[in-house]
């Protein structure tokens, strides 16, 4: 993958970064990260679908044979735990990586090491996990885990095992690049570019940030209890010994439900920059849209025990979970109407990238208006666990996030590669798509409501389920086409596609005022931004008459609409420390190398990798602990020697890797060189 | 009576009801869905429209076209609410009407999951001896609220007829409540809901809905003491199921089997289905699951049983006839 992403030829070849495998391992520039966690996340999408897939080919018809119980719970559970954290996430992170310091005018993030340790963690992460296969033992518990069916007593084999180790690891990758964002994004802005100027993306990105940085910590907890009960026999879920097991789910969905909003913002914040670009109008209700996320963030928070009105919490606590639950429905419901004003009247281009924006207003207010309807708890009590349930966050999940990640991947891989996607192959992708997903998902609704409980590796006939089912399977397999068209697309454009240039839709953002791949060092001069849409008070006035502004040279940042002084709000730090005529708006079109311009960038480095791989190693060596346990019990004292002696060799072998690598990391200056 | 086919039951369905619970819900989700449907309408058409209007990237924006765009926002948001606030006051009356049963003598019973079967007890009694204990077909009185008192024994399960009623988790160490109320006779079947492990999906149970005499007589019958063996071969069968491992963990009244770790066995012979409603209760399908369960439902606890011919035909004759 990484030698795929490196070929992209350069407007100017001599000036290109290097490319051999090495560069790729210890670099430490956000946009190869970004590619890096691009590839690597579209891998885990295909292995995630490839597993669905199986799944589909299993349900087709009553009494599927094609695998066994014991597959088909590896497969469900991987399948979720796959594309939620190893593929949607890192996706978003994809962009996030690659898009925050573009957006705001910076030239990296604020960490540039932590960010290459986060992606390595989450990649050998998500190898750690995987390997569970070779076991035939992957994770069977199903991605929410519910205790007590995943402790030792129900969940003797080490399939959990690798569940629970691996989510922790890949919570470290989250939490390391949500302090990474949330520090660049308040610190490293442009000149001018005040919060109400960042692009919607970088907005919806930040606000992700706090999703994460608050929510990880409460898996990782209930997390560190399942682990110390599995390796260290403590009774945090024995209910024997008189836990509650209602802990892990309050733990788990504390976490969980505000993990739906940290996979499906990002791509509101992908269609809300993609849109205006190819409408040719700005968005509408900007400030709107801004605390429309804030606001289903914060909600997000208060309505986790909506997935557990079957446990019986008491009529109030029903109560209030519903109540939060439908509250969300206003801020969702101002951003669709928002977006179909965005559209109203504007010039559009139906680009695939356009496409799949449209594609998620329209089934994320499915999927949206399904969740609704499970909102109420005696609904939700019929609904709960179904079918009806699967057809509904496939609707979002699907429908929402990967229809606007997608839109994101046709929009930005011509900045990210200097080529254009194929509009040819990608409209093949875009129907397939949209057919494939409707019809996998939407009978899913009919055989829910005819009593198809999730989760279930076979189904007797004679159910009225056969047919809805067979539809579903047809849809997946439409959508395994439809995902070749994008395979196909990507390996094409990357050889032959048309060269984009700096900016090929007539975006607005800053990203867009540079070269395509855009040089080491972003910008050569930083710009002073004095709108939301910088690029198109240069080049398109007209398109941003109704947008504030801030007049160039002024002292005071002055904010004007439609010609006429609105208000003078806090101009903020990034105003005062540059007077804003100095350095202005501009455009660079010349690619030059760090040294040319004068512009000091950290070194590449390994260290990042190495303490990422440290880590791993240990955190992943309890699974000889759980070896040794079982050959105890198998009465084999010399295997039990053996497999703790592994046990302390890995655990200290990683550990002495991690703190050597990190001290030395540390002791590192980020640039060598002071010129 | 020998089944030779499978039960005849109702389609497992939510919007097919049978009961007080399920029919209100339904009521609501209708509702729901009619209101669903015409918001999404109108939002596709909105966004048709939107999507049609196509301007000219040289023609200026049509005057006033804020402020008219502003004012759909504004409205679409304020109908949105009042559709929340209808929602919510909706769901707060159906919620008060299903909490708690109709004000008649209800019937109870024991619910208690186990992986994966469901057991069923009728506490009418001061003497827990003498309490009806069955598995995986509840039988229940036509038009008599049923109050639930449920608990697991291993991991979290949920109970779920969705003809009948919405789920209710039978969790371990903490003991929860339902009650279900069916409006007219029939045969009901539901499944586990929430995901316990291996064979979660053959995890089934059957709700006997008749009407309240037939009910009482199938009571007085279920109370009593296994019948003996009607003949020598189920003699020799009954002898086969005492010595063999099958008591270590099936009870049948009036004999010396009293295991507890799998179905009471007592009146076998009139249940429609084995293994946790997966197949009809003939003598074929008895058969090969006493001499091989993990065939037909694999992980399930039941081992295989090695049987000489003769002996398991006695063993069927014996247990067929245990009505």
């Amino acid at each position: 993958m990484a030698t795929i992403a490196a070929t992209p030829a350069h407007a100017h070849e001599s000036h290109a970064h290097p490319t051999g495998f090495m560069s790729w391992m210890s670099t430490v520039d956000h946009k190869r990260i970004g590619t890096l966690y691009l590839f690597t996340a579209l891998f885990f999408f295909l292995l995630g679908g490839l597993e669905a897939e199986i799944i589909r080919m299993q349900l087709q018809g009553p009494n599927g044979t094609l695998v066994s119980a014991e597959t088909y719970n590896q497969l469900f559970t991987m399948h979720g735990t796959t594309m939620i954290f190893l593929a949607i996430m890192p996706l978003s992170a994809a962009f996030f990586n690659y898009l925050i310091p573009l957006q705001i005018g910076a030239r990296d993030v604020a960490f540039p090491r932590l960010n290459a340790f986060s992606y390595w963690v989450y990649v050998l992460g998500g190898i750690f996990i995987n390997l569970s296969w070779l076991l035939h033992a992957a994770p069977d518990g199903g991605w929410f885990g519910y205790a007590p069916l995943t402790t030792r007593a129900y969940s003797p084999g080490m399939n959990i095992d690798f569940w629970v180790l691996g989510l922790q690891i890949l919570g470290v990758s989250s939490l390391a690049a949500g302090f990474n964002f949330i520090t660049t994004i308040i610190n490293m802005r442009a000149p001018g570019m005040n919060l109400m100027r960042m692009p919607m993306f970088t907005w919806a990105a930040f606000v992700v940030q706090f999703l994460i940085v608050l929510a990880f910590p409460v898996i990782t907890i209930a997390l560190v209890f399942l682990m110390f009960d599995r390796f260290f026999g403590t009774n945090f879920y024995t209910t024997a010994a008189g836990a509650d097991p209602l802990l892990w789910q309050h733990l788990f969905w504390i976490f969980g439900h505000p993990e739906v909003y940290i996979l499906i913002l990002p791509a509101f914040g992908l269609v809300s920059d993609v849109l205006p670009a190819h409408t040719r109008k700005p968005i509408f209700g900007y400030p709107v849209m801004v605390f429309s996320l804030i606001l289903i963030a914060f909600l997000g928070f208060g309505v986790w025990a909506h997935h557990m009105f079957a446990v019986g919490m008491g009529p109030i606590a029903d109560t209030v979970f519903g109540l939060t639950t439908m509250l969300i429905a206003i801020p969702t419901g101002v951003k669709i109407f928002n977006w179909i004003a965005t559209m109203h009247g504007g010039s559009i281009r139906f680009t695939t990238a356009c496409l799949f924006c449209i594609a998620l207003v329209a089934f994320f207010t499915i999927g949206g208006l399904s969740g609704v309807m499970h909102a109420s708890p005696p609904a939700d009590l019929q609904q709960t666990d179904t079918y009806f349930i699967v057809a509904h966050f496939h609707y979002v999940l699907f429908g929402g996030s990967m229809m606007g990640l997608f839109a994101g991947v046709y929009h930005y891989f011509p900045k990210i590669t200097g080529r254009l996607l194929s509009e040819r192959i990608g409209k093949w992708h875009f129907w397939l798509t949209a057919i494939g997903m409707n019809l996998t998902f939407f009978p899913m609704h009919m055989s829910g409501l005819l009593g198809m409980p999730r989760r279930i590796y076979r189904y007797d006939a004679g159910q009225g389920w056969d047919g809805f089912n067979l539809a579903s399977s047809i849809g997946a397999y439409i959508l395994a086409v439809g995902t070749l068209f994008l395979v196909w697309n990507i390996i094409k454009s990357l050889r032959s596609g048309t060269r984009a240039g700096n900016d090929p839709w007539g975006s607005p953002t800053l990203e867009w005022a540079i070269p395509s791949p855009p040089p080491e060092y972003n910008f050569a001069r930083i710009p002073t931004v004095t709108s939301r849409y910088p690029l198109w008070d240069m080049k398109q006035p007209a398109l941003t008459s109704e947008v504030p502004h801030s007049h160039r040279g002024d002292k005071e940042m002055e904010v004007a609409v439609g010609g006429k002084t609105v208000g003078h709000p806090h101009p903020g730090p990034a105003a005062q420390s540059t007077r804003v005529s100095e350095s202005e708006m501009h455009i660079e079109t010349e690619t030059y190398t760090p040294a040319q311009v004068g512009i000091v960038l950290p070194d590449p480095t390994v260290k990042p990798f190495f303490v990422a791989l440290g880590m791993v190693i240990m955190l992943g060596s309890p699974l000889f602990m759980h070896e040794a346990q079982i050959r105890e019990i198998a009465g084999n004292a010399a295997g039990h020697r053996t497999a703790m002696t592994m046990f302390w060799i890995f655990v200290l072998g990683g550990a002495a890797l991690m703190v050597g690598s990190l001290y030395n990391w540390l002791l590192t200056p980020l640039e060598s060189d002071h010129h | 009576m020998m089944l030779l086919q499978a039960p005849h039951y109702a389609q497992q369905s939510m919007i097919d009801p049978a009961g007080t619970k399920a029919g209100a819900i339904n009521d609501f989700w209708h509702f729901l869905i009619v209101t669903a449907s015409i918001v999404t309408a109108i939002v596709f058409i909105t966004l048709f429209i939107a999507l049609a209007k196509r301007r000219r990237p040289a023609d200026p924006e049509a005057p006033g076209e804020q402020r008219s765009l502003t004012r759909w926002v504004t409205g679409s948001v304020a109908v949105t609410l009042v559709i929340i606030v209808v929602f919510l006051f909706m769901d707060f009356r159906l919620g008060r009407a299903i909490a708690t049963p109709p004000q008649r003598t209800p019937l109870r019973v024991n619910v208690i999951g186990h992986q994966w079967w469901w057991e069923f007890q009728y506490p009418d009694s001061a003497t827990p001896g003498n309490w009806i204990s069955t598995a995986n077909e509840l039988h229940i009185p036509v038009g008599r609220p049923v109050i639930l008192r449920m608990s697991a024994r291993d991991v979290i399960h949920s109970f779920w007829v969705p003809n009948l009623s919405g789920k209710k988790d039978l969790i371990p160490g903490h003991d929860t409540e339902t009650w279900i109320e069916a409006d007219s006779a029939g045969i009901y079947r539901g499944q586990c809901a929430e995901f316990c492990g291996l064979q979660h999906a053959k995890m089934a149970l059957l709700v006997i809905a008749e009407p309240e005499r037939q009910f009482e007589q199938w009571a007085l019958g279920a109370r009593g003491a296994a019948l003996a063996p009607a003949d020598s071969t189920a003699k020799a069968g009954e002898q086969v199921f005492l010595t063999g491992g099958c008591s270590v963990c099936h009870a049948i009244g009036g004999t010396m089997a009293g295991g507890t770790v799998g179905p009471n066995l007592t009146h076998f012979g009139s249940r429609l289905t084995i293994a946790a409603a997966s197949l009809p209760n003939t003598k074929g399908n008895l058969g090969g699951w006493i001499v091989d369960p993990q065939r037909i439902k694999p992980g399930s606890f039941m081992p295989p049983n090695a049987l000489e011919p003769d002996q398991l035909e006695a063993l069927l004759a014996y247990l067929e006839g245990l009505k």
